[in-house]
């Protein structure tokens, strides 16, 4: 079959059960666990168990360039959203910068100091603006 | 809830003020990076594996995470691995630690019996279903918009194809028992927005279509636990449906006896009620509707643009395609702009939902060689040749083409 490079897939945990079916309508069923009353021990083939998760997110420090003129966007942006996504934003014309920095306003409920919204528009249409 | 990882405004304007505003020239970033072929932006990102269960991801954006998959990722097989399944959050309040014991998933509304569900009482408790299914951002591909759009500006990687294993909704509702009168189910999850006031994510679904045996509450995918970025410990499957409805990290279902009138279901996420979601760009008047069923697409994974090949030799081109709301009745490639279209050969059925790979083996002249590759779904929907548009970046789906030279040596 071509490609058959996918590792060890879903073994481990459904050995046993057959999974050949194909072109049913929809989920298939499976055979249910050991027994829907006994305890289910944790070495079973059929079961499924699930564990603990406890993980850390990875933050950025990555700020808005620019100095003076970023200060406004660096105060006000950062809290909800870090500047990855802005940075890569493609060249857009005022009109759809001051439409994204309403919607976060309004939409989304951003605690933007109005006096912050004109240097924050300002910013991105320099920065990212429509040539 | 609101305590893990959480820059609050007030700390960060301590660290600000700490750091200062660093002014970054060049790359925002140490370390390796990759180029996305982009036409209208910036198209440099991070690769990063600084992501809890997660191998190399494209970085989009770290908070609330944005990871792309690396397209070649899915050149090695049907299903995504879950250790590189794109992700994509919307606010930036994730919990960080989730306790199998003390988990409960509640099920409430226009029904006879409100539940509060362990994750004991899901694994164990209720019939065991599996589905290979495609789960896709709305806007994969944005990128690729032209003219450009506002967004994240995903390559084709926001999307992956995973077995699903977990529970039907309909069984979940069948022991709440929904009431006469019930119009739709919504769903939410762990995560919060940062700023009080504003909407948390739901989202909501027909009731006929939340009962109609194919919509599931996965607790694994792949044959694993879900990583937590991807929803753990339980997230909605909507086959065939943009990831959009898939809400992750689900601890509530509510039954509605009146339409979801909350900003996610009825705001976000419209698309042109058009075939394709196309409209020209500066078109009005067109009327909006939430997005819904997937669209046919497909790819070539095993040879990039601007590839040389060797000319006059036998070179197998393969790729993955998928049918979007059903399943792939055929994947056809064209070497001449479109003009001739020859079949290629699918691989292994998983179902409808499923990615599937298909190959052809061509022999290409010397000189420049186009490979188009359109994806045919068993409703009779092709691709179409010229790229939807529309103002958000949805739905992109028309036909790829890969640009590559073959040469003689």
């Amino acid at each position: 079959m071509i490609n058959a490079a996918q590792v060890g897939f879903g073994a481990a945990v459904l050995a046993g059960v057959v999974l050949a079916i194909i072109g049913h309508p929809g989920p298939k069923d499976l055979p249910p666990t050991a027994s829907a009353s006994a305890p289910v021990s944790t070495n079973a083939p059929q079961t499924f168990v699930l564990k603990s998760v406890s993980v850390e997110l990875p933050t950025s420090d990555i700020t808005f360039p620019g100095g003076a003129a970023a200060d406004a966007i660096n105060a006000n942006c950062l809290s909800c959203h870090s500047a990855g996504m802005v940075l890569t934003q493609p060249n857009l014309a005022k009109a759809t910068w001051t439409a994204e920095v309403d919607k976060m306003i309004h939409t989304f409920k951003a605690p933007i100091d109005q006096s912050a919204v004109v240097a924050i528009v300002d910013y991105l249409s320099e920065t990212k603006g429509a040539k | 809830m609101r305590k893990t990882m959480v820059t609050t405004r007030r700390s960060f304007l301590g660290q600000a003020g700490a750091g200062g505003l660093a002014l970054v020239s060049g790359a925002a970033w140490a370390g390796p990076s990759i180029e996305l072929p982009l036409p209208g932006g910036p198209r440099e990102r991070a690769l990063t594996t600084a992501f809890p269960q997660k191998a190399t991801m494209i970085l989009q954006r770290t908070r609330p995470p944005l990871l792309e998959t690396p397209f070649e990722v899915f050149d090695r097989g049907v299903f995504t691995p879950n250790d590189q399944f794109y992700v994509r959050w919307h606010w930036a309040v994730i919990p960080t630690e989730i306790n199998v014991d003390s988990f409960r998933l509640s099920v409430s509304g226009h029904v006879d019996r409100a539940l509060s569900l362990s994750l004991k009482d899901i694994v164990d408790g209720l019939p065991r279903v599996e589905l290979a299914a495609v789960n896709q951002c709305s806007g994969n591909s944005r990128g690729f918009s032209q003219p450009v759009v506002p967004g994240a500006q995903w390559a084709n990687g926001a999307m992956g194809n995973a077995k699903w294993l977990g529970v039907r909704l309909k069984d979940v509702l069948d022991r709440a028992g929904v009431k006469p009168g019930a119009v739709q189910v919504r769903f939410s999850g762990l995560d919060q927005p940062v700023v009080d006031g504003a909407p948390k994510l739901m989202k909501s679904l027909a009731l006929d279509h939340a009962r109609d045996g194919e919509v599931m509450i996965a607790y694994a995918m792949n044959g694993q636990q879900l990583p937590l970025l991807n929803g753990f410990p339980l997230r909605v499957v909507v086959p065939g449906w943009y990831s959009t409805y898939w809400v992750k990290m689900l601890d509530r279902i509510e039954v509605l006896d009146t339409p979801d009138e909350n900003f996610w279901t009825k705001n976000a996420y419209l698309i042109p009620d058009t075939p394709g979601a196309n409209i020209t760009p500066g078109q009005t008047g067109v009327k909006m509707v939430p997005i819904n069923r997937m669209v046919p697409r497909s790819f070539v994974t095993n040879l990039k643009a601007g590839a040389t090949l060797k000319a006059g030799a036998p070179t197998l081109v393969r790729g993955i395609a998928f049918g979007g709301s059903t399943g792939v009745t055929a994947v056809d490639i064209s070497l001449d702009d479109g003009a001739s279209w020859r079949p290629t050969t699918l691989g292994t059925d998983e179902g409808k939902y499923s990615f599937r790979q298909w190959q052809i083996e061509i022999t290409p002249p010397a000189g420049p060689v186009s490979v188009m590759v359109r994806c045919t779904n068993s409703d009779g929907l092709a691709q179409p040749k010229t790229m939807n548009w529309n103002p958000s970046g949805f739905m992109h789906n028309g036909i790829e083409t890969v640009q590559m030279t073959a040469a003689r040596t």
